[in-house]
């Protein structure tokens, strides 16, 4: 069984729901990436999902768009962020990681040295957020030789069609985008957000996540009401971009967002 | 590699989903797909429609000006002693490019889905400017994404376009030119995707763009076909354009892909030398990779980051090209090759003197190919060269190099 179904089984078996923070590796520095991921598991993370800096963004917001720039300005690679999730792993065997990011860094390296790395790192997933079904001919079974799930974004506009042949190639977990736009904008319309779930629900059964537009702990406890996991992203990069250079301070924020994220989770209803 | 030109299915390119070979494609996120299917589905419905193509006929020849001329550069060819030089006066158009061609395409498109607002990359504004014609024209709003570098570069046009009512954007992100435009852009789309249709501006992006505008930009190769035909009873045996993102060069090019003995140059912008790495050239330089959509050729480092490009001429300031030109250079039916600045800015003072032409800085690129390739040809041969766009928009840039303050 992967990393990440474990996650879920163990989660689901004990009622409780899956918080999944997302911050760019590399971002302040590279030294504090690694840390970062450690206080993030300590503060209640149950997945951890980072991002490999690109610098073409195209599905991210201005957040994210400064955090590739922050990270690629020290000339973070994807070489790098796998040797980081390496570091990481020497402590954590538990915590599932999965890398999200754009294509093309993965392209250059190459599909089978990349897969065989991630899996040699202890990744467990990846998300691309450019690559979908239909251009994963090939690609899908390399990542899965290497015991790599592949997880993909359904959006809002999604069509039923779509979301079935998407469960169908995807493993780990389906990622519902909750707004129409990019990260890091707008705000999550719970109601709306629960209706298409269990819309969804009806036409798969992997775990749920749900992120974009999860600023707060309220926002997160509604979200965990009807999700299997709850992504977090642009909420903790601004934290990181508010005072790059103080790595403490980062830590302490990062860990007091989700920290309290996930008590708002956990609450009784 | 190299295929038989006459016994190739130039038809059959792209495939149902976008494939040019190994390239183009539709890379993007989930929530770009549906739009994108949509947007496949009305063009290849209205694309059967009679009237449609009518309309759009009609609007080619009342409101652009079409057919544009094929004029026989005598003075220039002369000078040169080699093949005959024809230049296709793309320039002549309204709103002075190419680029109008395929904005009112894609602008019918628009109407007919039943879309309210337009939003528009641009480079040089070329394309920022005749989307923001077109929408005036059809009372849609316009919003234009402009790099920061480039509205300093092409201020004239930034201006036409807030005179045609259109809003233009500023892009800070990233290197501030065309490719963190399109990002904007597409940001834009992702976000406003009910009512809003996304006019790409040349062959680039996730499919179906690099084939409708391919298919409306034709109507230059169509139009140049039937004309040097007309002039010289025969085909040419070389077309000569400009690629940036390659939509004035595969309008050209591909009403001509069956015929066998007409030579295809793409002409990259090599900015300060493709020895210096200081250029726009993926084609001749570059290596094949995943941006904007689509596979094709690609500048970008060793760990796959898009780096950034330099160029005189703000419209070949791109890092990739379109995916059809990336398989016509594979497969060997067309040649790319780079001139740098200096010599784009020599066929640009060249043409003028000669010619009496003031051509775009993008369209100079080609002009200076030409200019070198005509006097290896004999002059019994003809070339026809891609005038794109006029060079008005340019003339601060020119100025300013030769230390002139307008």
């Amino acid at each position: 069984m992967s990393r990440i179904q474990h996650c879920f089984e163990q989660l689901q078996a004990a009622g409780g729901k899956a918080l999944i923070p997302y911050v760019t590796a590399g971002d302040p520095n590279r030294e504090l990436t690694v840390p970062l991921m450690h206080r993030m598991v300590a503060a209640g993370a149950s997945l951890i999902e980072l991002g490999v800096p690109f610098s073409d963004p195209m599905a991210d917001g201005p957040v994210i768009q400064l955090a590739c720039e922050r990270a690629l300005a020290h000339g973070t690679s994807l070489g790098d962020v796998l040797d980081m999730v390496a570091a990481f792993r020497r402590e954590d065997q538990q915590t599932p990681v999965v890398l999200m990011g754009y294509l093309n860094p993965v392209e250059i390296m190459g599909y089978e040295p990349f897969a065989r790395r991630a899996q040699a790192a202890g990744v467990d997933g990846v998300l691309i957020v450019d690559l979908p079904p239909e251009e994963c001919d090939g690609v899908a079974d390399v990542f899965r030789a290497h015991g790599l799930d592949l997880i993909f974004l359904l959006a809002p506009t999604t069509t039923d069609a779509r979301m079935r042949k998407i469960a169908e190639v995807g493993s780990g977990y389906l990622y519902y985008v909750s707004l129409k736009g990019v990260t890091g904008a707008g705000n999550i319309d719970s109601t709306a957000v629960a209706a298409r779930v269990r819309h969804i629900r009806t036409l798969t059964d992997l775990p749920l996540g749900v992120g974009f537009g999860i600023k707060n702990a309220g926002a997160a406890a509604s979200v965990s009401r009807v999700a299997d996991a709850v992504v977090v992203g642009s909420a903790l990069i601004n934290l990181i971009a508010a005072h790059p250079s103080e790595s403490e301070r980062i830590l302490d924020q990062v860990g007091t967002l989700l920290a309290e994220m996930r008590t708002a989770m956990d609450a009784p209803v | 590699m190299n295929v038989k030109t006459s016994e190739m299915d130039w038809g059959a390119f792209p495939d149902a989903r976008g494939h040019f070979g190994r390239y183009g494609g539709r890379f993007v996120a989930e929530t770009l797909m549906d739009a994108l299917e949509q947007l496949t589905d009305a063009y290849q419905h209205l694309k059967q429609e009679p009237a449609f193509q009518a309309e759009f006929d009609h609007d080619l020849k009342h409101y652009v000006g079409r057919p544009s001329p094929l004029y026989y550069a005598r003075r220039w060819s002369e000078q040169l002693g080699g093949a005959r030089i024809y230049l296709k006066r793309e320039d002549l158009n309204h709103t002075g490019a190419h680029k109008v061609n395929n904005t009112i395409g894609q602008a019918l498109l628009a109407r007919h889905m039943g879309k309210t607002r337009i939003i528009a990359e641009t480079g040089a504004g070329q394309h920022g400017v005749a989307s923001a014609t077109i929408a005036a024209r059809l009372g849609l709003e316009c919003v234009v994404y402009m790099g920061a570098e480039d509205i300093q570069r092409q201020a004239p046009n930034v201006y036409r376009m807030k005179l045609l009512g259109a809003q233009v954007v500023p892009v800070t992100s990233g290197s501030r030119t065309l490719k963190d435009a399109l990002n904007e852009a597409m940001r834009d789309w992702v976000t406003n995707v009910d009512n809003t249709f996304y006019i790409i501006g040349t062959v680039a992006g996730p499919h179906p763009y690099p084939m409708l505008v391919r298919d409306f930009q034709s109507v230059i190769g169509r139009e140049a076909r039937a004309q040097i035909l007309e002039a010289e009873g025969r085909l040419p045996d070389a077309l000569v354009a400009c690629v940036g993102g390659g939509s004035n060069a595969i309008g050209l090019f591909h009403p001509f892909l069956a015929d066998e003995g007409v030579a295809m140059y793409g002409v990259e912008a090599g900015g300060d030398g493709i020895a210096t790495g200081r250029h726009a050239a993926p084609l001749t330089a570059g290596r094949p990779g995943v941006l904007h959509g689509n596979r094709t050729y690609l500048m970008e480092d060793e760990n796959g980051q898009i780096i950034e490009t330099h160029s005189v001429s703000a419209g070949l300031d791109y890092p990739g090209v379109g995916p059809e030109h990336a398989w016509l250079k594979d497969i060997g039916r067309a040649c790319y090759v780079a001139v740098d600045d200096r010599e784009a800015l020599d066929g640009f003072h060249a043409i003028t003197r000669t010619e009496g032409i003031i051509p775009a800085l993008e369209s100079s690129h080609a002009l200076a190919y030409a200019k070198k390739l005509a006097p290896t040809m004999g002059q019994d041969r003809i070339i026809i060269v891609n005038l794109s766009g006029r060079g008005d928009k340019d003339i601060n840039t020119i100025a300013g190099l030769e230390g002139i303050v307008l």
